[in-house]
């Protein structure tokens, strides 16, 4: 078993004892709570009369059903206004903080827990959603949990859970001009498999992973679980630190923060850390990632041909060939000039502000490409609020994308924002199952923004690095509030 | 309940334990089977669980074509339509079952249906342990053993399919096969222990201790 690592030291800091079961109870340093899989959990406390025990620890907000257009109330589909009024009358009844869309903080899970500061290096972080694994970009142990998990935590703060191995996943050298955080994310998955990750949690690291920003952290742990993680997490370090310091957490307590950060320091995986496994990825041989298939780990870089089935390993073919006849895309041919109907930028792996950015500089003085429909939805109130102070939002709509109210959109199809009959969609959302967003038939090609947003342009796959950037992503930021 | 049980003591037993599941098997093949294929995103817009069994794979049930009078949704014939099969209880599937979304609508949707088990080569972890909360064990067999059920079960849809967690086997046409529980999921449904609340509520002192201990609670 791995000795020294982050996971060992937060897990153990946080189990309360050893259950008859085998498994840990871990106390729960925050637990993050929306509106598609809380309700049954507040029905069951009810039913058997018990109380939330840490409103204090818990934090809500609304995301998946919510319009990303008119947004007036009640809404248009019965259903979401339901889900949001039961939201509503549990969080005010229990007295959990709530990123109410009135309030300007509402966004995705797991976008507004990080930018308020409420995902801190060395905490435990739960919700009922299975890219929880993104808080662990900032040090924390964070697991997605089921709906009778839900009603254990609320009932106790604690959890019932099995350890995990730890693997450590080192990539090396530096990152291509035009390779984002996303390619490398969806080149893990594709070398380590969808299901590679089973047993393990993901320690990553390496040049290219210190290197990168927050968001790029993020990104790279929200699709843990699309190589069947259960977790995934990045030492803090100072970027980490940076990011904190600016947040509602710590902006006018440097004294907590400075007090906390020795807490960080001291959890990180020391030298003399010892893994159950470890893997190295050649980061400089990484290229612009685009799926060609129906899971995440079946993707290609731009330039290479999309693998024939038969030339997989034995297990993987029938369902590389199931879906190839769903996506309709030739063996040996590159991802290159694909059609694409719809251009989505948007979701919990890649609409915070760095992301718009990035894509805003391919977008920029071009126009979206006459036979696409094009929409950007920011993660959060906030990021949208930063992007509009720095004209992003014109950027975009100038160009001819939509410009959108935040949540989880098209990523998952609950609200409007659906794909239509075979549609396809250049996303730079996290999953590409068949009938995600929201049409049996459509097909969902999974990429970074920058690629999403060359796609859009040129109305089919493009490698981004064809086209030249418009300013750099540090360029004329506003200042940024989180 | 018990105040404060020590590590390893056994406690009030808080759900029936679940030591055999036996019934009609039914098959579902394919690798990778997601969550939003076991039940897709548009059926999560409910409060409650109830219901939700009628829309098990629904995609995968129905589909639209075109007739003389328009489009029209029809029956596929995935095995979950096959009135032979209506009635099974143990569902056989193939390797990462219920991998992707963390919705425990999806076994509560296949256990409304009336699956009480599955047995599979391999599952995607929150699914199990979502199947675990609600007392459905997910057990493992190797590739070549689970091929040889689903055949048997997709030719024999009357035939009794018999789950012993407790013992780690699976006996159907006289004979009994290997299989695997995971420990802390066999621990829980023998003993009863798979409705966690309970337990993890008993130790109200040690809940507190812990949380003193956690340095970014303190003075906040
Ligand atoms: S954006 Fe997509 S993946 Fe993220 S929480 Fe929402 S539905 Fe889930």
């Amino acid at each position: 078993m791995s000795q020294h690592t982050l996971y060992d030291d937060v897990w153990e800091r946080h189990r309360v004892r050893t259950l008859p079961s085998g498994q840990d109870q871990l106390f729960v340093g925050l637990h993050l709570v929306h509106e598609v899989t809380s309700p049954q959990a507040f029905g069951m406390l009810e039913e058997r009369g018990l109380e939330v025990a840490r409103p204090d620890l818990t934090h809500a907000t609304a995301d998946h059903i919510v319009p990303t257009d008119d947004r007036s109330r009640p809404y248009g589909d019965d259903a979401a206004e339901s889900m949001m009024s039961e939201l509503e009358r549990n969080v005010g009844d229990s007295a959990i903080a709530f990123d109410h869309p009135d309030t300007g903080r509402q966004g995705i899970v797991h976008v507004v827990g990080p930018e308020q500061g409420l995902t801190q290096p060395g905490m435990t972080v739960v919700c009922g959603d299975s890219h929880t694994a993104t808080h662990g970009a900032f040090g924390a142990l964070a697991f997605g949990i089921g709906t009778s998990q839900i009603r254990d935590v609320l009932a106790t703060q604690t959890i019932a859970m099995e350890k995990k191995r730890v693997r450590r996943i080192e990539v090396t050298g530096e990152l291509d001009e035009g390779v984002t955080a996303k390619d490398v994310i969806l080149t893990i998955i594709r070398e380590l498999g969808t299901d590679g990750g089973v047993g393990y949690v993901y320690e990553y690291g390496g040049p290219v992973v210190e290197a990168m920003d927050m968001e790029g952290r993020m990104t790279v742990c929200n699709m843990s679980i699309e190589g069947g993680a259960r977790a995934g997490y990045v030492n803090p370090d100072e970027t980490t630190d940076a990011w904190l310091r600016e947040t509602d957490a710590f902006r006018d307590d440097p004294e907590r923060f400075e007090e906390l950060r020795e807490y960080w320091e001291s959890i990180r995986s020391g030298p003399d850390a010892e893994y159950d496994d470890v893997v190295t990825i050649d980061g400089s041989a990484i290229e612009p990632a685009v799926t060609w298939g129906t899971t995440p780990g079946q993707s290609v870089g731009v330039t290479d041909p999309v693998p024939d089935p038969d030339s997989l390993p034995e297990g993987q073919r029938d369902v590389a060939r199931r879906a190839q006849a769903h996506t309709g895309v030739t063996p040996g041919e590159s991802m290159q000039g694909y059609p694409v109907d719809v251009a989505f930028l948007g979701s919990c792996t890649n609409a915070r502000l760095a992301d718009l950015r990035d894509a805003a500089r391919v977008v920029r003085g071009r126009a979206v490409h006459g036979d696409v429909r094009a929409l950007v939805v920011p993660g959060s109130q906030r990021v949208a609020a930063n992007a509009e102070a720095e004209g992003l939002d014109d950027v975009f709509r100038d160009a001819g994308f939509e410009w959108r109210a935040p949540g989880c959109s098209m990523c998952l199809g609950m609200n409007d924002d659906q794909l239509v009959g075979d549609e396809v969609c250049a996303s730079s959302s996290n999953r590409n199952f068949v009938g995600r967003q929201g049409s049996k038939e459509g097909r969902t090609l999974l990429m970074s923004p920058r690629m999403v947003a060359a796609a859009a342009v040129t109305g089919e796959v493009t490698d981004v690095r064809e086209l030249s950037l418009v300013g750099t992503d540090t360029d004329d930021p506003a200042e940024v509030t989180r | 309940m018990s105040s404060d049980a020590a590590d390893g003591e056994t406690e009030t037993t808080a759900t029936d334990p679940v030591e055999h599941v036996s019934g009609t098997g039914i098959a579902v093949r394919g690798d990778d089977i997601d969550t939003d294929q076991i039940l897709p995103a548009r059926f999560l817009k409910v409060l409650t669980f109830e219901g939700l069994g009628e829309f098990a794979f629904f995609d995968q049930r129905f589909e639209e074509v075109e007739t003389d009078h328009g489009t029209e949704e029809v029956e596929t014939d995935h095995p979950f339509n096959d009135p032979e099969h209506r009635r099974a209880s143990v569902l056989v599937v193939n390797s990462n079952f219920g991998c992707g979304s963390s919705r425990e609508h999806a076994p509560q949707a296949l256990q409304r249906w009336g699956i009480d088990a599955v047995v599979g080569e391999s599952f995607a972890e929150i699914f199990a342990g979502n199947c675990l909360a609600l007392g459905v064990p997910t057990v493992t067999m190797d590739g070549e053993a689970i091929e040889a059920l689903q055949s048997f079960v997709e030719a024999n849809p009357d035939a009794d399919v018999a789950v012993d967690v407790a013992a780690e086997t699976v006996a159907y046409d006289g004979r009994r096969v290997e299989a695997d529980v995971d420990d802390t999921q066999h621990h829980a449904l023998v003993n009863g222990q798979w409705d966690t609340t309970a337990q993890l509520a008993a130790v109200p002192e040690r809940i507190a201790e812990t949380a003193n201990s956690l340095p970014y609670l303190d003075a906040s």
